[in-house]
């Protein structure tokens, strides 16, 4: 038996301590906006944050996460999450959407870090994740926008 | 009761060309077609039923007594915006307050949601969604809105001419009287559906032809969302499936004692496409597969490396093959020339990989069987489910989900994966639901690519340097031999699929000739996002920037002397050419380089602006000019150009999928690559103004 807390709120579980996080997050506990892409940390999609920090679900054995805040894009709460996800609605990022939780919570994994991104910061902070929509334009921009509405710049 | 109820007869008139519910709407109708068509109506359609005094005055939308509009969408959403793209025809022509709106999508029916460009059939592809139900959806629309001023007409004892409706409010302006569509929604249901509608004046839209936002993004950006990844039921099962190591290979010998030792693993089923798990839950079924020991029979494995397959492509090249088309003499004109200038470009298979890998629920009982995806063609996969099960199409019910992405793999004729999962659940007690989930690899190696495709071009100018004689051999498996498609899209052995953006050169030449060879491979081979055009408009344009260079003149100025007669290509080329600043000087390293084709009706042109530093390519900015005719949401249409060129780009810098001895070489994104976000150029996407449908 494991003690999880998800979003905040404690869940029991028996299971293995080698399953990866994103499994025990979908099929255990049943948040299903963390998604399965790759399994090998190549697209982000799986996106959580252990205890702040944004990590790849699908290759995190739950046992690393046992004790710690575990947050996914249900959670997401934060200031930065919730000034992403105003410019994501605004500029309309998203497409086909699937890769879209993952990449709201590493935009604002990022913000919460530095909230004026250059287009170099974006490019290391988002590089590991894939959009086969190809929506980059647009996470770029609403990153930028996202970073303004945080600094009390243009809104 | 009245079996020559006039609904009946006037809803058929209005929808013309397809048959349409008469769900929820009126008692009058004759019994038993009522009974037939409420069996799949909306409301019916595998979400809520259909509350009492809801309005459904036909398939594609209803009204309930709270005002919410909800559309009832026969087309995928993957990604492209339709959902958002139907709901706005609907809600122009009913004057709907367009955040009441909402989406849902339709039941599998050949019937009543069948694309109306196809015959009957359901599907979405072929960039035919918006432009197939322009009209249906907007009379829907308007048939509603008809109804709802009956209604208002009714209740308030005033004439129906001076009622208006805007924005979701039904007013009349001289009492002053005024109600929401929720009031109204009981008493319009009671109204009979008009003999005839008239659409607005587009001078008069409100909502077509601006940015309104799309109606998938809220649940999209909050998890949300429901994929066929994410379906949940009582007593869901996981299934993965082991898949042969190369194509041709077949299970000799399974031993399954060790899988079935992991917690939570029910059942080793063996398939013809593999061995499947099923389990609890998606990470017992993995641990459970990676202990499955299975031997293959070998004996028909396909041995063959992507080399060789070009190699053998280059050879035929060299013959002449099917005609495609045929204008003048190129043949002659090229034996007797001096001077000919010759290319080959040939381009790899290619995996859709779309984000969302191949997946699907099924369960099946005494009743039918129900199906959890989202797939593109969904009476072709209702078709053959129920062939496979002995049921009847109508027996099949597909609840149509959001898919991840598709790029025309879930369009697949042969329903692989679809089928796949229904063999699964038919091995299993009847009324268990089970999730099929593809992993990454998997998907990479499920077959079903865009063809490896060799180009093979040859040309003479005349004393201006203009092309005189073009000639130009394909090479590459046909996609449409062996599917239903065949006998309306491939004429006389040419599959249309192989030739598109080529047989229609849109380039004035006095001697033209396009042949194809369709050689076969047991490689199993689909459309990918724009099809033909996705190597057909790289051999093209390449080559005309050949001959420009050959003729010493600009790539810009050589097309526009060649495109007189397609006005479209020339106004978007032009339009691009001016938007980048075509010709500007950019420095050491740099370049422009420009394009245009015309795929599925709808004409593009691009400027990139390239860098090359020690051997690497960057495309740094792309700008992009379209007209796909009337643009009903502009912002939908600029995100569709940056994806897409993002897409293509993609296939041009990174993607390759390559066979060794048979076996595919690459297995996830780390050797299958596709382009990331410090690749992606500045894009810039600019709008032709068009009236076209």
């Amino acid at each position: 038996m494991i003690n999880l807390t998800i979003n905040g709120v404690r869940h029991t579980l028996d299971i293995d301590l080698q399953m990866p996080l994103l499994w025990v997050i979908r099929d255990h506990v049943g948040l299903t906006g963390t998604k399965y892409s790759c399994g090998i940390a190549q697209c982000g999609s799986c996106t959580v944050y252990v205890d702040g920090a944004a990590v790849r679900s699908c290759i995190t054995p739950v046992s690393d996460a046992v004790g710690k805040e575990i947050t996914t894009i249900e959670g997401l709460a934060t200031p930065a999450g919730e000034a992403v996800q105003a410019a994501w609605k605004e500029l309309e990022v998203v497409q086909c959407g699937f890769c879209q939780s993952g990449q709201i919570m590493s935009a604002a994994s990022l913000l919460q870090r530095n909230q004026k991104p250059s287009d170099a910061d974006i490019d290391q902070a988002m590089q590991g994740n894939l959009c086969r929509c190809a929506t980059y334009a647009r996470i770029r921009e609403a990153i930028k926008l996202a970073a303004g509405k945080l600094t009390g710049g243009h809104s | 009761m009245n079996t020559k109820h006039i609904v009946n007869l006037s809803r058929r008139r209005f929808l013309a060309g397809s048959a349409v519910s008469l769900a929820g709407l009126t008692l009058g109708v004759i019994p038993t077609v009522m009974a037939e068509q409420r069996q799949a109506g909306p409301g019916i359609a595998g979400r809520a039923p259909e509350a009492a005094g809801d309005f459904s005055p036909n398939a594609f939308l209803r009204i309930d007594k709270e005002g919410v509009v909800t559309v009832i969408s026969k087309h995928l959403e993957m990604g492209q915006g339709t959902y958002t793209g139907l709901a706005t025809l609907v809600a122009e022509e009913l004057d709907a307050d367009w955040n009441m709106v909402r989406v849902e999508g339709a039941p599998a029916d050949a019937a009543r949601y069948n694309n109306l460009f196809w015959g009957k059939v359901q599907g979405t592809g072929g960039s035919t969604a918006m432009a197939n139900s322009w009209e249906q959806m907007r009379r829907a629309g308007a048939a509603a809105r008809a109804m709802l001023i009956q209604a208002a007409s009714k209740r308030w004892q005033v004439p129906a001419d001076q009622i208006s409706v805007s924005s979701g409010v039904i007013k009349h302006s001289p009492t002053g009287r005024q109600a929401d569509f929720g009031a109204l929604a009981e008493l319009a249901a009671q109204q009979p559906v008009p003999e005839s509608v008239e659409l607005k004046d587009p001078k008069s839209f409100k909502l077509i032809g601006k940015r309104i936002p799309r109606k998938d993004t809220a649940e999209k950006i909050n998890g949300q969302a429901q994929f066929t990844q994410d379906i949940d039921l009582p007593g869901l099962l996981t299934a993965l499936v082991l898949h042969p190591p190369k194509i041709g290979m077949k299970v000799k010998q399974v031993d399954s004692a060790k899988a079935l030792e992991v917690k939570g693993v029910r059942k080793v089923v063996e398939l013809s496409t593999g061995v499947a798990v099923v389990a609890d839950d998606f990470w017992g079924a993995k641990l459970a597969r990676d202990r499955l020991s299975v031997t293959w029979d070998d004996s028909g494995a396909f041995d063959k490396s992507s080399e060789q397959i070009l190699n053998d492509y280059r050879k035929m090249a060299q013959e002449p093959g099917l005609e495609a088309t045929k204008k003048g003499s190129a043949s002659t004109v090229l034996a007797a020339a001096e001077s000919v200038l010759e290319a080959e470009y040939s381009v790899p298979f290619l995996s859709h990989s779309a984000m969302e890998p191949m997946n699907c629920v099924v369960r099946i009982d005494a009743e039918g069987c129900d199906i959890w995806n989202g797939e593109q063609m969904q009476t072709s996969d209702q078709q053959q489910v129920a062939g496979l099960l002995g049921l009847e199409p109508k027996q099949v019910h597909i609840h149509m989900l959001y898919a991840g992405g598709s790029f025309g793999r879930r369009a697949n004729p042969a329903a692989d994966y679809v089928l796949e999962a229904v063999n699964i659940a038919k091995s299993l007690k009847p009324g268990t639901p089970v999730k099929m989930i593809w992993t990454r690899e998997d998907d990479t190696h499920g077959g079903y690519y865009r063809p490896i495709y060799l180009h093979r071009m040859r040309a003479t100018q005349d004393e201006q340097g203009a092309p005189h004689a073009w000639e130009q051999r394909i090479v590459g498996q046909s996609i449409l031999k062996g599917t239903p498609f065949e006998l309306v899209m491939v004429k006389d052995g040419v599959d249309m699929t192989s030739v598109e953006g080529a047989a229609n050169l849109p380039y004035e030449i006095k001697h033209i000739q396009v042949d194809l060879h369709s050689p076969e491979l047991p490689v199993s081979v689909l459309w990918w996002r724009s099809v033909g055009s996705s190597h057909t408009a790289f051999a093209v344009e390449c080559f005309i920037d050949e001959l420009a260079v050959k003729a010493g003149e600009d790539p810009l100025t050589y097309r526009r002397k060649l495109l007189g007669n397609h006005p479209r290509h020339l106004a978007v080329l032009n339009l691009a050419a001016e938007k980048a600043g075509w010709g500007e000087p950019l420095g050491r390293n740099r370049g422009q380089g420009i394009a245009v084709h015309e795929s599925f009706n709808s004409y593009v042109a691009q400027v990139a602006e390239v860098s090359v530093r020690r051997g690497v390519i960057t495309v740094d900015r792309v700008v992009i000019a379209v007209d796909c005719g009337i643009a009903i949401n502009p912002d939908i249409i600029e995100a569709q150009m940056q994806g897409g060129m993002g897409f293509g780009l993609s296939a041009a810098l990174f993607s390759e999928l390559t066979f060794k001895n048979g076996a595919v070489e690459q297995s996830n994104f780390n050797d299958y690559r596709v382009l990331r976000i410090d690749q992606m150029p500045e894009v810039e996407v600019h709008i032709v103004a068009s009236a076209e449908p």
